[in-house]
């Protein structure tokens, strides 16, 4: 166990002995180390369970919507990422402040368990950081790979260690790390003929299952019924039609989410198909920022949003289309 | 037994995909499926698990069943249907080709599915032998042997050939076709692989996983166990665990209009969506916990009770490594299988 776990176990303990919260969200030990799932402990015996490793990937925020209705305050350990959810779905009234008790929680990127399954890591029983590389225990043997083969693509472009709300936070070790530029795949695809674009994103996208992880897991879609799930709405589409899921279901969202989406990277990780889905939303946030000024969602609880206001010295929307083009 | 070298592979492919359609798995926009060969095509035999399944050759994601055509008060019912090409599918390993079967005691037990019956009588099968499974992989926890799988004809890879043994007529046929590619063999290679094979498979963690518990009579007693709750907790309610499950059988038949009628269609569903079988109300699963329930039961439980005493899974360990949150059937069975402290 690692002293970050440790901390953040005994931290769990202490709030829900002296009763300040009645339920912590965390991550739970799965059958192997590599699969840790999100999960509620409501005894300081439950937390026998606790487990935070580099495997610890998911987003917490989304749950909250749903626990927001639950009786009592609830903590909950959120990554530096995680917190700009958290914020974004105040802003939407989504989830109540007060419900909750923050913990920011150190993370020095997560780990992509497909990535390291292509490169041949499998069976993890341990595993750590050192330097720029990960070093794994398997029921096989050692193996090392570079970090940056390791860890999952919203991790390579991090957006940072602050956290944009928190109550309390456990950090052990402060550095940064090196991270690239996150748009940088967004200016290779403008780059790119109208067609070749097309192309890009045509076979990308006919790999689509229509599973609806993506949905499902983005904390931006917070709608109580989606329209493609609700028989009533006439538009409900449960078939999977390439020409539908190529031109309309990704695009839908990806508008839909525009100026609400905090880059979180959620729909990547989950996709069966490893379709790059935060593409799209990278180019509207790219968009948002060259059209209105930088923006980030959920940096703040409060305030309007580019999208959400108007002023009359506002981009003329067709000068915007012609310099986004 | 034949052998046919790697070098000769892509060739004996393509004389086979000049006679009729060949299907194998096959990458594309960096992730291995099923998919049709053709010269530009990237072949990946050596890939362990395609993301889908190889049941979409028999029970298609999405289908067009019928068109129906309005003119003034008559309705004429246009049968779209048609005998399928004969087709062959290449690479198939043990897992998907045991869910066939498990797919055949849905689809054509009386009334035959006509659609699925066609297809299913059109293809030729042709397994492949697991050489590296991975830690997700719990077929022989079904009975299943990775090391030699059947169909109509079976292969082996190795680094150098890919050795072929006919198990019917049609797989002799087919390994006609490639003749002047291959080469007799001794079979003695093949040994030697099937041996490794199945010492890597009786020391992954899950090939002895206890199901004892899960039998038809404990029926009440599981589906009342407190611990779905705790199981289905992080649950998404996303489809990924059915899309990429081999044995996942369930479909939702719908119509759309267009500008001349009506085509009725069928696809597949999700019991783990909130729009899954809905009765004259609703969907009678109101919680995610009921839904996760559902699909546990079923392949566990429902599916033996009705098929005697067969599991409606088979190992294959996708939705062990798809989920989004790490959930999955070996949870389930190993929180539930065999203990009784519960």
């Amino acid at each position: 166990m690692s002293e970050l776990e440790n901390k953040l176990i005994e931290k769990a303990k202490i709030l829900l002995e002296n009763g300040e919260v009645k339920r912590v969200v965390g991550w739970k030990k799965g059958e192997f180390y590599h699969d840790p799932s999100p999960a509620t402990f409501e005894t300081a015996d439950g937390l026998k369970e606790f487990v935070y490793n580099d495997f610890c990937g998911a987003n917490l925020s989304k749950y909250l919507i749903d626990i927001n209705k639950k009786e009592g305050k609830t903590a909950v350990f959120l990554k530096p990422c995680d917190t700009y959810s958290f914020n974004q779905l105040v802003k939407e009234h989504r989830i109540d402040r007060e419900n909750f008790y923050v913990i920011g929680t150190e993370c020095h990127g997560k780990l992509d368990n497909r990535k390291l399954l292509a490169a041949g890591v499998d069976g993890v029983t341990d595993e750590k950081y050192v330097g720029d590389e990960v070093k794994f225990s398997t029921i096989y043997g050692d193996k090392t790979l570079k970090k940056g083969e390791a860890i999952l693509e919203r991790c390579l472009t991090c957006k940072g260690k602050k956290f944009m709300v928190s109550d309390d936070t456990v950090v052990i070790d402060e550095t940064e790390d090196e991270v690239s530029d996150r748009f940088s795949k967004v200016a290779e695809l403008e780059k790119m003929t109208a067609d070749e674009r097309f192309k890009f994103w045509q076979s990308q996208l006919s790999k689509c299952i229509r599973c609806n992880a993506c949905r499902n897991v983005c904390p931006a879609c917070s709608c109580v019924k989606c329209v493609f799930d609700n028989p009533q709405s006439g538009i409900a589409a449960k078939a999977n039609d390439d020409a539908f899921e190529e031109q309309l279901f990704h695009v839908i969202r990806a508008f839909h989410v525009s100026g609400r989406c905090t880059d979180c990277g959620e729909c990547s990780r989950v996709c069966p198909q490893s379709i790059p889905l935060h593409l799209l939303n990278r180019k509207f946030i790219k968009d948002i920022d060259s059209l209105y000024g930088e923006f980030k969602a959920g940096e703040v609880a409060e305030g309007k949003t580019p999208l959400t206001q108007f002023d009359t010295d506002d981009v003329d929307p067709n000068a915007a289309a012609d310099a986004i083009k | 037994m034949i052998k046919i070298s790697r070098d000769k592979l892509n060739g004996a492919l393509a004389k086979i995909a000049r006679s009729c359609d060949l299907f194998l798995p096959v990458k594309k926009a960096g992730e291995v499926n099923y998919g049709k060969f053709d010269e530009n095509a990237e072949v990946s035999l050596d890939t362990l698990k395609t993301v889908k399944s190889a049941k979409d050759f028999f029970f298609p994601q999405s289908e067009t069943m019928m068109k129906f055509k309005l003119s003034g008060k008559n309705i004429e019912i246009e049968d779209i249907r048609k005998q399928p090409e004969p087709f062959v599918i290449f690479g198939v390993r043990g897992c998907d080709y045991r869910s066939f079967s498990i797919l055949d005691n849905v689809f054509l037990q009386e009334p035959v599915d006509t659609f699925y019956k066609a297809r299913r009588d059109a293809a030729t099968i042709v397994t492949l032998a697991c050489n590296k499974p991975e830690t997700s992989c719990f077929c022989k926890a079904f009975g299943i042997d990775a090391a030699e799988p059947q169909g109509d004809a079976t292969g082996w890879l190795d680094e150098k050939y890919l050795y072929l043994n006919a198990n019917t007529e049609k797989g002799e046929k087919l390994l006609e076709t490639v003749g002047e590619f291959s080469q007799p063999d001794d079979g003695k290679a093949v040994e030697e692989l099937k041996k490794t094979t199945r010492e890597i498979t009786a020391k992954l963690p899950y090939s002895n996983i206890d199901l004892s518990r899960f039998k038809p009579e404990n029926l009440n007693e599981l589906f009342n166990l407190p611990v779905w709750n705790e199981l289905s907790e992080a649950c998404l309610g996303c489809g990924t665990c059915t899309f990429v499950c081999p044995t996942c059988q369930c479909f939702d038949i719908r119509e759309f209009k267009t500008d001349t009628g009506v085509n009725r269609f069928r696809c597949w569903d999700s019991c783990m969506y909130s729009d899954f079988t809905q009765m004259a109300a609703a969907n009678s699963r109101t919680t995610q916990m009921q839904r996760y329930r559902q699909r546990f039961m079923h392949k566990l439980v429902y599916y033996p009770s009705q098929y005697g005493g067969t599991y409606s899974c088979v190992g294959c360990g996708r939705c062990v490594n798809k989920c989004p949150q790490h959930l999955n059937i070996l949870k389930v069975i190993k929180k539930i299988g065999g203990r009784k402290d519960d």
